[in-house]
C-alpha cells in the first residue's frame, strides 16, 4: 500500500514507518523524503517521537513497519557492518553535544579520524585545525568539555560530526537552550555548512522562527501522524488549524491548555477526597 | 493472592530477561577482546584507573586487617601454647580467605561503583549513542577494556592485600606480642602449599574480578540515563557484586577446600 512516489533526488525515503513504545505509538504509517543538498525540518511538540525518527534514520532503533532507505540502502537490513560503513557517511548533532568528557576539544574532533583512517598524526592535526577553523573554535583546541558553554560544545560536536566529510547531518534539536548570539551562530553554521560542503541536513526542532529562516521542506508532526509539510512560506499559509497553532504558539486550540480533567466546579465541590 | 502470583511472575520475569540481557552483555565484551590486543593503550589507561588507583585503599585495609587477624589470633593460640602457629594462621586466612573475599568487597565500593557512574553517566549524556553514530562500537572501545582491566587488576589486587597483611601480622605479632621470628616464617613456609593455598585464591580472586566487573560494566550500560537511574545502578552493583562474592566464595571454598 506504497501510494508515495519516491522523488528521484530523495537521499532519505522513510515509507510507511509505524514504531511504539510500550503501548503508545509514536509514529502511525507516516512516509517522508528528505532531498539531496536541502535542509528539511521536522518540527512538532516536545513528546512527538521528532529524536526518535533520527534514531531510526541512524538504525539505532527498529520499526515496526515500514522501511527506511539512506542513499538506496534498506537501514534495517543492512549487517552490522554494512550499517557501520553507512554511518561513517553520517554525522550527528546530539542535543547535549555528546563529546566525549575525558579527552579535550582537540581530540573530540579527532576521535572519528583516529578510530575510522590511518593518516598520520600530522594530517590529523591539519584536518582537525580545518574542522575547528570552520565552526571558528580553533583557539579552543584545548579546554575540556566542562569548561565549555553549551553553544560552543555544539559547535565542537558539528566539527566532530563534520570530521569525516559525511554526505548528511542529523541535528537533533540544534536550537534549544542557546542564548541569541549562539542561536544566530549556529543558525548560520548550519546554513553555510549545508552550502559549501554540499551536505543534506536533517534538523528537528520545535524552534519555528530560526528553524523556517534556513529549513527548505518543513514537516510537521504531531501524534504519530504528518499534520502539515511543505515549504516554510506553505507551512505559514497552512489552514490546518493545528499548524496555525504551532507556528504562532497559540495558548489554546486544538491542542489543549488544560491536561484532561473531570469537571472544575465537580472537581471543587467534590470534598473530603484528596484525589 | 492472585495480585501477588501477579507480582511473583512479573518480578521473575523481569530478573530473567534482565539475566538475558547481562549474558549478551558479556558475550559482547568477551567477542571484543581480540581487537582489544591491537590497541594496548586503551587497556593501560583501564588499568591505571582500575587497578592503580585502588592502590592505597587495598594497602591500608590489608595493613590493618593482618594486624587485627594476629592479634586476635594471637590471644587465641596463645591459651593452647600455640603461638608459633601465628605466621600459618594469618597467612592461610589471608590467602585463602580474607585476600580475595576482603579486597573483592573493596574492589566493588572503590572501582566497580566508579565504572557503574562512569558508564552510566555517559550513557546519560548519549555519549555512547553518539559513539554508535560515528561508526564506534562503544562495546569494544569502552566496556571491554575495563573488563579486562578489571579482571586483571583482581587478582594483584588480591595478592597485594595478602602480602601487605602477613606483614601487618608479623609486625603485631613478632613486633608487639613477642612472637618468635623465626617460628611465625618457618610454620608458615611449611603450612602454607602453593597449589592448595596460594593458587587457589588467585582463582578465587579471579572469578570475584570477573564477577565485579561485568556487574558493575553491565549496571551502568543498562542504567536509567537519568541521575536517580545512574544512582540507583550504582547501588546496585555495590550490593550486588557483594553478594556474589560472599555467595562465590562459600561455594569455591566447597569445592576447593573440602576433601581435606
Amino acid at each position: 500500500m506504497d501510494n508515495h512516489v519516491t522523488p528521484p533526488n530523495s537521499l532519505v525515503s522513510v515509507r510507511n514507518l509505524s514504531f511504539s513504545r510500550g503501548t503508545t505509538k509514536i509514529f502511525d504509517n507516516i512516509s517522508l523524503d528528505f532531498e539531496r543538498g536541502k535542509i528539511t525540518a521536522i518540527m512538532g511538540p516536545s513528546g512527538t517521537g521528532k529524536t526518535t525518527l533520527l534514531k531510526l534514520i541512524g538504525g539505532q532503533l527498529f520499526p515496526d513497519q515500514g522501511t527506511i532507505s539512506v542513499d538506496g540502502e534498506n537501514v534495517h537490513q543492512l549487517r552490522r557492518a554494512e550499517l557501520y560503513n553507512l554511518r561513517k557517511r553520517l554525522g550527528m548533532l546530539f542535543q547535549s553535544g555528546a563529546l566525549l568528557t575525558d579527552m579535550n576539544v582537540y581530540d573530540n574532533v579527532a576521535f572519528p579520524l583516529r578510530e575510522h583512517t590511518h593518516l598520520p598524526e600530522s594530517m590529523i592535526r591539519t584536518l582537525v585545525l580545518m574542522k575547528l577553523q570552520a565552526v571558528g573554535l580553533r583557539g579552543a583546541r584545548n579546554l575540556m568539555p566542562n569548561e565549555l558553554s553549551g553553544g560552543m560544545a555544539r559547535r565542537i560536536a558539528l566539527a566532530r560530526a563534520i570530521a569525516l566529510d559525511p554526505m548528511m547531518i542529523l541535528y537533533d534539536e540544534p536550537f534549544t537552550g542557546q542564548d541569541p548570539i549562539s542561536m544566530g551562530i549556529l543558525v548560520h553554521l548550519i546554513k553555510s555548512l549545508n552550502t559549501t560542503l554540499g551536505l543534506t541536513s536533517i534538523i528537528v526542532s520545535h524552534d519555528v522562527h530560526d528553524t523556517s529562516a534556513i529549513a527548505d521542506y518543513i514537516y510537521v508532526l504531531s501524534g504519530g501522524k504528518i499534520v502539515g509539510q511543505g515549504t516554510p512560506q506553505e507551512i505559514q499559509q497552512s489552514e490546518s488549524e493545528w499548524v496555525q497553532q504551532f507556528m504562532t504558539g497559540a495558548a489554546d486550540g486544538p491542542v489543549h491548555f488544560h491536561y484532561p480533567a473531570k469537571d472544575y466546579v465537580d472537581d471543587l465541590l467534590s470534598s473530603g477526597k484528596r484525589y | 493472592m492472585t495480585a501477588f502470583l501477579e507480582y511473583l511472575g512479573q518480578s521473575t520475569r523481569i530478573s530473567f530477561t534482565k539475566l538475558g540481557r547481562a549474558s549478551y552483555f558479556l558475550l559482547q565484551i568477551l567477542a571484543g577482546i581480540l581487537s582489544l590486543l591491537a590497541r594496548p593503550r586503551l587497556l593501560l589507561k583501564q588499568l591505571y584507573s582500575v587497578g592503580v588507583l585502588s592502590f592505597l585503599i587495598i594497602t591500608i585495609s590489608g595493613l590493618f586487617v593482618g594486624m587485627v587477624l594476629s592479634l586476635q589470633g594471637y590471644y587465641t593460640l596463645s591459651d593452647f601454647g600455640a603461638e608459633e602457629s601465628l605466621g600459618v594462621m594469618v597467612a592461610a586466612s589471608l590467602v585463602r580467605e580474607l585476600g580475595p573475599v576482603v579486597s573483592g568487597l573493596l574492589f566493588a565500593g572503590r572501582a566497580g561503583s566508579a565504572l557503574t557512574a562512569e558508564i552510566g553517566l555517559m550513557k546519560a549524556t548519549e555519549q555512547l549513542s553518539g559513539m554508535e553514530m560515528m561508526a564506534v562500537d562503544p562495546i569494544r572501545r569502552i566496556i571491554t577494556p575495563r573488563f579486562v582491566a578489571g579482571l586483571i587488576s583482581m587478582p594483584l589486587l588480591a595478592a597485594l592485600f595478602s602480602a601487605v597483611g602477613v606483614i601487618g601480622g608479623q609486625m603485631v605479632g613478632c613486633g608487639l606480642l613477642g612472637v618468635d621470628e623465626g617460628a611465625f616464617w618457618s610454620q608458615m613456609q611449611s603450612g602454607i602449599d602453593f597449589k592448595d593455598d596460594i593458587i587457589n585464591g588467585v582463582i578465587k580472586s579471579l572469578v570475584f574480578g570477573f564477577v565485579t566487573s561485568w556487574i558493575a560494566l553491565f549496571e551502568g550500560y543498562d542504567a536509567i540515563p537519568t541521575s536517580e537511574g545512574v544512582s540507583r545502578a550504582t547501588t546496585r552493583t555495590v550490593v550486588n557484586s557483594a553478594f556474589s562474592i560472599l555467595g562465590l566464595d562459600f561455594i569455591l571454598t566447597a569445592l576447593m577446600f573440602g576433601e581435606h
